[in-house]
């Protein structure tokens, strides 16, 4: 039995009819066609399906979109202001940060909530933000590089 | 070619950055095609086992199922990536060798209908006794995995000597023998394979799938249907993630295929993380015997290696792994003599095959640790002591393979200096410590995988008359940024933009064949396709620009989108001018190039595994933490200098080199692909376990430019070199931190701590295997020593 679920979607009201045990992550990859949220286990495992929901990031595999009623998704493709990227998503291709590009939305995302909250993370802070998102390309560093980099230029100070 | 360059050397962004951090780019699982189908493969629950029948009919019945297939199928079909392998079939009939194996394949309307009508399907198994040992599969003649080998369970035996060992044994004033074990790891892509097929209605077939090696798989695809390669379209899209674990055909893409085919309909199958782990095709868990002769000053003058890989049920690239288990070694060090001798096995797990470095980080760490305990043994510092032994540039070793640049003494150098190595070796407090070790590794190998005598990699390069410039190639970008290096070179040819251009990329229908992203071959021969295509259109743009600009065509250059004259640069045109006046004279402006590597391969039979244009190579400083009390081994520094040649991207390269440490350091410290009667223990992203931010270390990257003749503007390989010498510098550093010799990888808290305590009792404290099994080796292949022989300078890759 399917049911209506009304879902915000990067700020876009949007109506899906959906069997209600569909996980978010595949109602944004099949019913939306929002395929920028990727998955790398479809169990909680990777991080690579991380998406915002009010702000917090959640792991989309695990999330039943019939709970999100009323919350803000954000996916990959909500990040950009119009034409402008994120700051973080600047950094990540001046910077070399997404090699094979998969784990790039999940990571952008969480990266994105701990900029949020916290303007200007230590190294450290921004590895723990990023210990639940797993990257086989980079060895992390210049997702690292990137994250600084972009809060360097979010709190207005040059680089 | 190396002066003035605007594009070349640049930190430039990735061409497919954008698309990257937007989540604009189309993975194989992002496809969606009307009339979609879903597909889902039945997979074998025991390892080793006969399959007495089959019964489809409920699943058949089900609603919502298009299509059920069965090995009856595919009458007769086997095959494999290597030809001399030829031992897979793309639905198990008789007999299933792995847990995983596909049994049966389901097309349905969606993912559920299809796994539902997968459960319907009975299958009767006829169990046989699984081998799931090298040890049990050399003693094991009665139960046979396959009918073909060298030996009842043996696939194959490489056995060579160049020189003679026992004689250089003999003349050494000190002989040291080491047994080594690397267990298995897989490679872990972020993303599960996907595929989809489509058969229209004009009788042709496409498969969009995340492969490394387009070129392979459509030549073996027009084996299993039948059908001319004219008719077949294989699409390599985007891979998230390889590291050689898409390298294989694999059974669900033969089912995408066969499905559509069967349907009519376009078909996806998207494996789960757990049939990801079967497929594997990683590592090969391999048993190490090392023996070497030295000279009191340490200097070797012979050495035996015997190798003992772990196949798993499939041939795979296992017979070139197993070659290179013994063949990469001698390119680092001065080995006047060397005997080398692997066998692989079969047993009833997931295939061995292709991970990042292929078949080397085993002897390369089982290399690297013997030569620190000769070090200590001999009372040698165990940096100066590689750095004497190192070899020498254009010569040849034992095994006849050519060394051309080496920058290896410098990488040594750099590396000891940035992380003050000689300042903490021997000296650190108890626990903590530093480790050393080196490496060497191919820029491409010599030879494809099927004989043949043309190109390894073409290029075509496009011109438009607005001056947009379209560049077409059989390479596919595995993250490695294959798409990125082609844009930079043509632009650096032609004095354009990188911007400026479009790429078409792994598409055996409208690209020139590049075998694929494998062997870090990409970057040296596509780059030298693409830098032979572009020079010939840059002649003609230089032609009819001096003619216009009134001067000799050797006097132009081309940069930022013009063409000018190098000594008074107000005098030139706009790039699109020229392409325009071109096309006027020369008509439609395209030109291809290809390349195939120097021929340098030595003249004994199989001589063709092992030579490459040119060898990396790398040095690598580990500096750890190891907790006495829990075994806990923590590395927060590797400092690391890699031989690149020039660094076409130093991003990138950077970026290569990074992630080759991290991968390094997770099959060092954690990464095990382990069973338990057949069945995968850990199968899932959360029990294998891999570094996060938390564990990786501070990665410390050193590029050492030194311009190779055989590279695109003097480019080696990065993508895979930079593994290899992570490992042992962590076992060497565990060593001087700890006094524990851990021979036997990864080095997990249990083994750290069970040397502690033999340590404590006073008993050797090492960790690792005892010996080797018993094995009968047959005469190994004789050949002079090429050691030391100069390198014949001549003979270079033909670029044509």
């Amino acid at each position: 039995m399917n049911v209506l679920l009304a879902l915000n979607v990067n700020g876009e009201d949007r109506q899906v009819i959906v069997p209600p045990e569909k996980t978010l992550l595949e109602v944004l990859r099949e019913d939306m066609y929002l395929t920028g949220t990727k998955h790398g286990c479809e169990l909680g495992e990777c991080g690579t399906c991380t998406v915002l929901i009010d702000g917090v990031p959640v792991l989309s595999c695990l999330v039943l979109p019939i709970e999100c009623q009323g919350q803000a998704i954000l996916t990959v493709e909500g990040m950009a202001e119009g034409a402008t990227l994120h700051p973080l998503q600047q950094a990540f291709a001046e910077l070399g940060a997404a090699q094979c590009g998969y784990c790039t939305p999940g990571i952008l995302l969480t990266a994105k909530a701990l900029l949020d909250e916290n303007r200007r993370p230590t190294r450290d802070e921004v590895k723990a933000a990023l210990a639940g998102n797993l990257c086989r390309c980079t060895g992390y560093t210049k997702i690292l590089d990137a994250v600084e980099l972009a809060a360097l230029r979010m709190t207005g100070a040059r680089s | 070619m190396s002066d003035k360059l605007s594009v070349i050397g640049k930190p430039l962004p990735k061409v497919d950055a954008w698309a990257k951090v937007t989540g604009e780019t189309r993975f194989a699982d992002d496809l969606l095609l009307p009339r979609l189908a879903y597909a889902k493969l039945l997979r074998a629950i025991h390892p080793h086992a006969l399959i007495k029948s089959i019964d489809t009919a409920e699943a058949r019945a089900l609603p919502g199922v298009y299509a059920v297939l069965t090995a009856a199928d595919f009458p007769g079909v086997k095959f494999g990536i290597l030809p001399v392998s030829q031992d897979e079939e793309p639905l198990c009939g008789e007999k299933v060798r792995m847990v995983g194996d596909a049994v049966a394949a389901v097309a349905a309307v969606d993912e559920a209908t299809a796994e539902q009508a997968c459960n319907l399907i009975r299958v009767e198994y006829e169990p046989l006794l699984p081998i799931m040992s090298i040890e049990e599969a050399l003693k094991q003649t009665n139960v046979r995995i396959h009918d073909y080998g060298e030996g009842p369970n043996v696939h194959r035996i490489v056995t060579y000597e160049f020189g003679d060992v026992e004689q250089a044994f003999r003349e050494a004033d000190h002989i040291r023998e080491d047994v080594f074990f690397y267990e298995g790891n897989t490679h872990l892509p972020m993303e599960q394979h996907s595929a989809v097929g489509q058969a229209t209605a004009d009788g042709k077939l496409t498969l969009w799938t995340c492969s490394q090696n387009p070129h392979y798989l459509h030549r073996i695809l027009a084996k299993i249907f039948n059908m001319p390669m004219s008719h077949i379209r294989v699409i390599a899209t985007p891979v998230g993630g390889g590291f050689g674990g898409k390298c294989d055909l694999f059974q669900h893409e033969i089912a995408a295929c066969k499905l559509a085919l069967v349907t009519g309909r376009p078909v996806k199958v998207t494996l789960t993380r757990e049939e990801v782990f079967y497929c594997h095709r990683g590592r090969h868990p391999v048993l190490m015997w090392i023996k070497t002769g030295v000279k009191k000053n340490g200097e070797i003058v012979g050495q035996h290696l015997r190798s003992f890989l772990d196949g798993g049920a499939y041939g795979s690239y296992g017979a070139a792994s197993t070659f290179y288990t013994g063949v990469i070694n001698p390119v680092s060090y001065k080995t006047p003599v060397y005997k080398y001798e692997g066998v692989r096995v079969f047993t009833n797990k997931p295939p061995g095959g292709p991970k990042r470095g292929h078949g080397t980080p085993q002897p390369r760490f089982a290399l690297e640790v013997h030569l620190d305990k000769i070090a200590e043994e001999l009372g040698l510092d165990p940096v100066e002591y590689r750095r004497r032994i190192a070899v020498d540039e254009w010569t040849k070793t034992a095994n006849h393979l050519t060394v051309t640049t080496s920058a290896l003494k410098e990488c040594i150098d750099r590396v000891v200096e940035a992380s003050r190595f000689r300042e903490k070796h021997r000296k650190l407090p108890f626990g903590k410590g530093v480790g050393f070790a080196c490496s060497a590794y191919m820029t491409g190998a010599g030879t494809a995988i099927y004989w043949n005598e043309m190109p390894h990699s073409g290029a075509m390069v496009k011109i438009d008359r607005g001056g947009g410039v379209a560049v077409y190639c059989g390479s596919i970008d595995i993250g490695q940024g294959s798409d990125s290096m082609l844009a930079y070179i043509v632009a650096e040819m032609l004095g354009i933009d990188p911007t400026d251009i479009r790429l078409v990329t792994a598409d055996t229908d409208l690209t020139p064949v590049d075998l694929g992203s494998y062997s870090s071959r990409v970057t040296l021969m596509t780059g030298n396709a693409a830098i032979s295509a572009a020079r010939k259109l840059r002649t003609m743009l230089f032609d009819v620009a001096a003619q216009k600009l009134e001067v000799e065509p050797e006097r132009l250059h081309a940069a930022n989108r013009r063409i000018f004259v190098k000594d008074d640069p107000e005098k030139g045109m706009a790039f699109a001018e020229a392409a325009v006046l071109a096309e006027t004279k020369y008509g439609v402006l395209a030109a291809a190039g290809g390349y195939a590597p120097p021929k340098r391969a030595g003249k004994y039979k199989g001589g063709g595994v092992g030579p490459s244009p040119t060898y990396s190579y790398t040095a690598c400083v580990a500096e750890v933490d190891v907790d006495p009390e829990t075994g806990e081994v923590k590395v927060p520094h590797i400092w690391i200098a890699h031989d690149i040649g020039r660094a076409l991207n130093p991003l990138l390269a950077e970026g290569q080199t990074e992630g080759s440490v991290y991968m390094g350091l997770g099959e060092v410290l954690m990464e095990e692909q382990v069973f338990r009667k057949g069945l995968h223990k850990i199968p899932s992203m959360l029990e294998y376990k891999s570094p996060t931010t938390l564990e990786t270390s501070e990665i410390h990257t050193i590029l050492v430019e030194k311009d190779d003749p055989e590279g695109p503007f003097g480019a080696k390989e990065a993508g895979q070199g930079p593994l290899l010498p992570v490992i042992p510098a962590v076992v060497n550093a565990v060593y001087d931190a700890v006094g524990v010799r851990i021979d036997e990888i990864p080095i997990t808290p249990d083994k750290v701590l069970k040397g502690l305590d033999l340590k404590a009792k006073g008993k050797p404290a090492r960790i690792g295997p005892e010996k080797v099994p018993a094995f009968t080796w047959p005469e190994p292949i004789k050949v002079e020593s090429a050691f030391g022989q100069p390198a014949d300078m001549k003979i270079t890759g033909i670029v044509k």
